[in-house]
């Protein structure tokens, strides 16, 4: 078996994993990247409408700082966030907006004087400043209370990405495509490389390193109906899932995006309705005003999921033979807008719906987006539990989303948390502990761990079809662990799932070509998956309270008292067929923020009575501090520069504020 | 859905697909033909995958995005370049011919490596933003201004996706292995137009003033007629070869 030694290993080319990748190499670090496909080709293309970070250049925007991107970030983790982690993204996202704007992104800016939008069905006129002129703008997205989402048309991550890319390529990391991490190689508690299967050949490789960082996304594919690319199978928290020692953060926290196309789920932007698009039901009435009078289309993502499929469960869905679905109404921004800033969301109507944005109404109906959890990480990027394992982007529950996540937060988390851990990365490298101290007969053991795994699937006989089993499993997400939850579906789920891993045990191919074959990759991806799929449904089962994009129909209620906790995951028992769940709690009495309403969806839920004290220490902490300085205010309650490196710590400029 | 017009029976495609597998040293490249029920709004998306579920496992092809955005599962449709995850069957004719890209290596079958084709292109042609300081831009500070209009210029040329449409339908490309495409010369108008790149003309010439670069295209206009993403690339390599002859001379 062919062994490659490097620094650091980072499994995922999209945004995170090589803008993690470029901070280890500028600290003089040796990386390389591992991609299922061309690293151009990741995920993060797909991110359509906006990255947040609170320029406040345009007049949308103005007043904006990290403080309100703070405040709606925790709303919309429906208070399941790590609050210092909050402060670190929000502080850290205008340099990454600045950094991207130096190396190339051609993100829209702000243009002086005045022009029509549209605000609530009705045409408005707004004026931009000279001041402004030329800076970077941003769209109004779900959520929040200023427009806050930057952008590239809606072509947003698809530039970020070449962007980030191409510095990747400037910088001479090379990116080893179409590689596969199979397995993590680890000893007690410290993870230092991976096998990998060639995808093009099918030879089993170690890469052994000093630091690993899984940056592989999210695991969509669990699902039937997702908007995920085809690849987000979460095989990188999966392999982390199956050291038996990492653990992965609320796997049960999911998220739905409003705006799937009709049938075939393929996304199309929150920008729609940023840029004043509506949501229609079968008669054509604007229902969303009806349940969110307060932010109506844009409320939180789970909150407008879930407004749509009671409306639809109501009976006022648009009946089609492919089930039922609602509108999103384009057609008031007019051609001139859909042509410059939706022009990706016109192609997608085109070339898959056959209908044109500007006259026609789109088939949308919620569909899964987005994992909020992952692999745990401490809020420096490392799993608590494997020294030299790091996580980052989608694939880790670093854990700024909670139990929500808003739109544009996702884009803007890859590139910010990219800049921390790949700095906290190198400085592991630094230390004594980086050492590589495994035996080249460890690693050999683990190669052949993976080739008799891979042996059994190919020689063993089985009748099982992965294919098979991968649908089955796909159906009962769909099916069972969707926006609406329930113990009877849940349960259903869980045994399914133990059903399908039994059946998993006795996968058979029915050929046995040379080279990647992509009926084995089919089936022992299978394996990791469904681990995957049952932490949701099983997390999801144990966690008897609504929070966020996790609601359970029989408790429906938000239970500070019961459940301000993280749900943690881990699968020590190899053979066995459930996860181990424990919980990591949320200390109300050290946020920022003790829980409340979050400003839209339900008013109802159960306090904790920590919430009370903590607001009562707030008041106090508050009145003693001298003068308005927002930033010593801030300092005073939750301080967190210390946690982020030397060089990110500075205030960031503003018009109007230094 | 009513805008989708219902055929009125389903009709049986016959897809001949082209069968070759590199690593196996026994295969024969081939054609070979599958019967496949139509279904309603079915794309090549929909067609390969069942086709590998329930006929033939050993089927290799690439889809990523499934979307039409990533430039992953460029092929060759009855005969023209294109993206299969957008390509509705009911567009076609029952008789449907797929073939990989030519140009790049063959991966097996219908996948080819575009990645490793334009990763080599980049570096070759630097395709990133050169600048002196770029590692020491204080990014505390407000970013530097830019004209609305530039930006949307610079993204226009930079919404390609890589997909290699260009590269299979371009006659140059077919004949000279080192031409770098109108992929990698609307690359280069991208980074000229753009002024966070301290490049000049100069510095343009040496990377494209050959007949590996501006001066090898033919004008035969297929790059332009098969983009997925219809971006201008005969006007934009029009362009830049008369600024690399002024540089030339």
């Amino acid at each position: 078996m062919q062994i490659i030694y490097t620094d650091v290993l980072v499994i995922g080319g999209g945004l995170a994993g090589q803008r993690a990748a470029i901070g280890a190499k500028r600290r003089g670090h040796e990386v390389i990247v591992l991609s299922l496909v061309p690293a151009k080709r990741s995920h993060s293309a797909a991110a359509q409408g906006g990255m947040q970070a609170s320029l406040g250049n345009c007049i949308g925007g103005s007043g904006d700082n990290e403080d309100v991107h703070f405040t709606d970030t925790v709303r919309g983790s429906d208070w399941g966030a790590d609050q210092q982690v909050v402060r670190m993204f929000a502080h850290t996202a205008p340099k990454a907006i600045r950094e991207l704007a130096a190396w190339g992104v051609p993100w829209n800016r702000v243009e002086r004087g005045s022009r029509e939008i549209t605000v609530d069905g009705k045409k408005k006129t707004i004026t931009e400043s000279g001041e402004a002129h030329g800076l970077i703008t941003s769209r109004n997205f779900g959520g929040t209370q200023k427009w806050r989402a930057c952008y590239v048309s809606d072509g947003t991550g698809h530039a970020m990405l070449y962007t980030m890319s191409n510095q990747a390529i400037a910088a001479g990391i090379p990116v080893h495509e179409r590689m596969e991490a199979i397995a993590l190689i680890h000893e007690g508690a410290r993870c230092q490389g991976a096998i990998v299967r060639n995808l093009i050949t099918g030879e089993v490789l170690a890469y052994v390193a000093k630091a690993t960082c899984i940056a592989t996304g999210g695991f969509g594919r669990i699902y039937r109906v997702s908007t995920n690319a085809i690849i987000n199978e979460g095989i990188g928290a999966a392999i982390a899932l199956e050291t038996g020692a990492a653990t992965l953060g609320n796997m049960e926290a999911i998220q739905f995006h409003p705006t799937g196309i009709f049938p075939a789920g393929i996304l199309v932007t929150e920008g729609c309705r940023g840029d004043g698009g509506l949501l229609l039901d079968g008669a054509e009435h604007r229902f969303m005003p009806d349940y969110e009078p307060e932010k109506t289309e844009l409320a939180s993502r789970d909150v407008v999921s879930r407004r749509m499929e009671e409306h639809i469960a109501a009976g006022h869905g648009v009946k089609s033979r492919f089930g039922e679905h609602l509108w999103l109404d384009i057609r008031l921004l007019g051609r001139d807008h859909i042509n410059t800033k939706l022009r990706e969301v016109k192609e997608i109507c085109q070339y898959f719906l056959g209908v044109d944005p500007v006259k026609d109404l789109i088939p949308v109906r919620p569909a899964q987006h987005y994992s909020m959890g992952g692999i745990r990480t401490d809020h420096r990027g490392e799993s608590p539990q494997l020294r030299g394992l790091f996580s980052v982007g989608e694939a880790a529950c670093w854990d700024m989303h909670g139990f929500n996540r808003l739109g544009g937060n996702s884009v803007a988390e890859t590139v910010v948390a990219g800049m921390i851990v790949g700095d906290t990365i190198a400085d592991f490298c630094d230390s004594p502990e980086g050492a590589v101290t495994l035996s080249t007969s460890l690693v050999e053991a683990f190669g052949k761990r993976e080739q008799q795994r891979l042996a059994a699937i190919t020689d063993g006989g089985g009748s099982e079809s992965a294919f098979e089993l991968t649908r089955l499993m796909q159906q009962t997400m769909t099916d069972n662990v969707g926006i609406f939850r329930h113990a009877d579906r849940l349960e259903e789920a869980v045994a399914t799932l133990q059903s399908l891993q039994q059946r998993s045990r006795n996968l058979g191919l029915r050929n046995k070509v040379a080279g990647a074959n992509p009926e084995l990759v089919a089936a022992y991806r299978l394996q990791g998956m469904l681990k995957l799929a049952q932490c949701v449904a099983f997390g999801a089962l144990q966690r008897t309270e609504s929070r966020g994009a996790h609601f359970r129909a029989d408790h429906p209620r938000r239970d500070d008292l019961n459940w301000m906790c993280r749900t943690l995951a881990s699968w020590p028992d190899a053979r066995g067929d459930l996860p181990t769940l424990t919980y990591e709690p949320l200390d109300i009495m050290t946020m920022e923020i003790p829980p409340g309403w979050r400003g839209y969806g339900a008013k109802d839920y159960i306090e904790h009575p920590d919430t009370a004290r903590r607001q009562q220490q707030i008041d106090e902490i508050l009145a003693n501090v001298q003068g308005d300085d927002r930033y010593a205010r801030q300092e005073a309650l939750m301080p967190f520069r210390h946690l982020l490196p030397d060089e990110l710590r500075r205030n960031n400029q503003r018009l109007g504020e230094q | 859905m009513e805008q989708i017009p219902v055929s009125p029976a389903a009709r049986t495609l016959h897809i001949s697909i082209f069968r070759h597998n590199p690593q196996d040293p026994a295969s024969e490249p081939h054609l070979q033909t599958f019967e496949l029920e139509e279904a309603d709004t079915m794309t090549l998306f929909i067609a390969l995958n069942e086709l590998r579920e329930k006929q033939d496992p050993t089927l290799q092809f690439d889809f990523v995005c499934r979307a039409g955005i990533c430039g992953s599962c460029g092929m060759i449709i009855n005969g023209r370049p294109g993206l299969a995850c957008r390509t509705l069957t009911r567009d076609l004719p029952e008789q449907i011919t797929l073939a990989p890209l030519p140009a790049f290596e063959l991966i097996g079958d219908l996948s080819v490596n575009t990645g490793k084709w334009m990763r080599g292109m980049s570096e070759r042609l630097e395709t990133w933003v050169h600048r002196q300081d770029l590692a020491q831009v204080d990014i505390d500070r407000l970013e530097q201004a830019m004209e609305p209009e530039l930006a949307e210029q610079i993204y226009e040329l930079e919404r390609c996706i890589e997909c290699g449409c260009c590269v299979a339908a371009c006659g140059t490309a077919q004949m000279r292995e080192e031409f770098v495409g109108a992929v990698g010369l609307n690359q280069i108008t991208r980074f000229q137009l753009d002024p966070r790149d301290e490049r000049d003309d100069a510095d343009f010439y040496e990377l494209v003033g050959d007949d590996t670069g501006v001066f090898g295209c033919m004008t035969l206009l297929g790059c332009e007629d098969m983009c997925p993403k219809d971006l201008p690339l005969a006007t934009q390599i029009a362009f830049l070869r008369r600024k690399m002859v002024a540089v030339g001379y």
